[in-house]
């Protein structure tokens, strides 16, 4: 165990945190509410009953929250501090990313046994944060696509038009329906590995996330 | 608006006769339409067409006006469905005359003229009326190998269609087939099948979607062009707006029970008797765009889900391979077996990923390793 004492530092920002757990909370009603609408149980006892309606409703408003967080991450990583940066994103891109996101391997895989030590994001969660965004990408442009089409020829079906000419009605919805499944895998991942290095680095991984400050050995400015 | 005016115009025949065209109104007329029906007709077609009510008589002066048009009807790769559909209806109806009041000089299911006759006649047509005629093809076009696996009289129907729709004013693609290759065009498609545009890019074509097409859908697309004397705005995918504008789901009889939540779990059972909602059972209706709930077919009786069987999605691109398994929600994932739902796929994913990082997290517990120190940089 380290004896030493660490420095506190600030890394992230308030509208980091807040995408992170609005993406949070929408992600857990959309996979809820989408459960329903793909896969319904007759809840309905009157033809009068809005039970779909509510849960659609539920839905769509989730994903208008979502949608908007995951834009506002994206200008926040143009103005954001360089923790919150769209290169930090892209560690493959350079030497030195690419060493850290070794040693991060080496150390998961059992190879290295000294817990390597990331003041920001860790090298190999930002990639795997790429491969999300897409998927967030994907599913958003679906899901608004199918709902889009309630109004056709209006603004947002009409803005969507290369969204119907790539995908068929129907593999949109196994698209965005599959891209679920692939952010839960994501999601027991990303937990996991929250979990485990808040225990091993003791830099208070997990409670960040809520306060914004992470402890390190080693002081950046 | 310009309507072509032509009840007075004569001409010469070759015998010297006089030959006088008369107007789809004089003609109806003739036919033992009354005024009274006929006006009927035209709301009823204004209604199909979206226009608002004050329209009607706008429609009725038009066709009471207007030559009627040359038409010359192509059978490639299909059913004869869409023919069947158009000449099977119960009673004779005004929709009907006008279709046959329609030139119709060239038409292989129904013409009287066969082998060269009927060459000669389509022929003469598509000279005489080079750019004015209009042109039905019914079936899609195949394109693999030249074009060989579909002919008529020693033709391909590529090279038909080339010739055919090539010099037609405009062409109209009735049925899923000739407007998208449809049920021929399904995976692995081994006559390279495709609908009339893409066999013909250069030709003005209307595609009119649907196995089978609705008759009144063909009609009110032949009246919209003889009132306005254009053809009706479409949708991307070539598709009147007026027919295909809208998405079964939201003009669907049974929607309030998809709202409510109330649905049809299996055939026959308690909600399938109350004609609930077929979502459950694989409906398309949410990924379809036709008209099918207003317009229904054979004279409005009925239709697929009023019937109590959910939407196939027939007229739409692709429709027999992307829509189906029919009696299922989603589409199998490709790449695996027939029996996989992205559901079970998905669950094999996240156990697969659960069982990985318990083994993972387990290990790490067991090992010991060494806390981040200041001699190693992070």
């Amino acid at each position: 165990m380290s004896e030493s004492c660490k420095f506190k530092c600030y890394i992230w920002e308030l509208p980091v945190r807040w995408c992170h757990w609005v993406n949070v909370l929408s992600i857990a009603i959309l996979a809820l509410t989408g459960f329903f609408i793909g896969n319904p149980v007759s809840f309905g006892s009157s033809a009068s009953d809005f039970t779909m309606g509510w849960i659609r409703f539920v839905h769509f408003t989730a994903a208008y929250a979502f949608a908007v967080s995951v834009l506002s991450r994206m200008i926040w990583s143009l103005i954001g501090n360089k923790y919150s940066g769209w290169k930090e994103f892209f560690p493959i891109a350079t030497a030195s990313g690419r060493e850290k996101m070794n040693k991060m391997l080496r150390y998961y895989m059992f190879v290295d046994k000294e817990v390597p030590e990331t003041v920001g994001h860790n090298p190999l969660a930002t990639t795997a944060y790429f491969a999300l965004f897409l998927i967030y990408m994907l599913m958003i442009l679906t899901g608004f696509s199918l709902y889009a089409e309630h109004a056709p020829g209006g603004v947002m079906h009409k803005s969507l038009g290369f969204m119907y000419a790539l995908f068929s009605n129907q593999g949109m919805r196994l698209a965005h329906h599959a891209s679920m499944w692939m952010i839960f895998g994501f999601i027991i991942n990303h937990i996991y590995s929250a979990w485990l290095m808040d225990i091993k680095e003791h830099g208070s991984e997990i409670s960040s996330m809520f306060s914004g400050y992470k402890f390190t050995v080693k002081k950046e400015k | 608006m310009s309507i072509q005016k032509g009840s007075d115009e004569s001409e010469k025949s070759e015998q010297g006769l006089e030959k006088r065209e008369y107007s789809v109104g004089e003609i109806l007329k003739k036919r033992g339409v009354s005024r009274r029906d006929f006006l009927k007709f035209c709301t009823a077609m204004t209604a199909a067409m979206s226009l608002p009510a004050s329209f009607a008589p706008s429609v009725a002066q038009a066709l009471d006006e207007v030559k009627r048009p040359t038409l010359v009807w192509l059978n490639f790769q299909d059913c004869t469905g869409d023919t069947e559909a158009l000449l099977r209806s119960a009673n004779p109806t005004v929709g009907e005359i006008i279709l046959d009041i329609l030139s119709v000089d060239y038409h292989e299911t129904i013409m009287a003229a066969a082998g060269h006759q009927a060459d000669e006649a389509l022929e003469n047509t598509i000279t005489k009326y080079k750019g004015k005629y209009l042109c039905v093809v019914e079936g899609s076009i195949s394109m693999k190998d030249g074009g060989v696996y579909g002919c008529t009289s020693g033709k391909t129907h590529l090279e038909i269609a080339r010739r055919v729709c090539g010099g037609a004013l405009a062409t109209i693609a009735i049925g899923t087939c000739a407007a998208y290759g449809g049920i021929a065009a399904a995976v692995p498609n081994p006559t390279g099948a495709v609908g009339v545009k893409d066999a013909v890019p250069g030709a003005t074509v209307i595609n009119l979607p649907g196995c089978p097409c609705n008759a009144d859908n063909l009609t009110a697309t032949i009246v919209h062009y003889l009132v306005f004397n254009k053809i009706p705005a479409m949708d991307s995918k070539g598709r009147p707006l007026f027919a295909y504008g809208k998405r079964i789901h939201d003009n669907c009889e049974r929607r309030p029970h998809f709202d409510a939540g109330q649905y049809v779990e299996h055939w026959g059972d308690d909600a399938h008797r109350k004609g609930f909602c077929l979502y459950k059972m694989g409906c398309k209706g949410p990924a379809t765009f036709h008209n099918c709930p207003t317009q229904r077919y054979n004279e409005k009786t009925s239709w697929p889900v009023a019937s109590g069987h959910g939407c196939a999605g027939c007229s739409e691109p692709q429709f027999w391979d992307t829509m189906s398994p029919l009696y299922r929600r989603l589409p199998h994932v490709p790449g695996f077996g027939i029996e996989a739902t992205a559901d079970k796929i998905g669950l094999g994913l996240v156990a697969g990923a659960g069982a990985a990082f318990a083994v993972h997290g387990a290990l790490n517990a067991l090992r010991k390793d060494k806390e981040p120190t200041e001699t190693k940089e992070g």
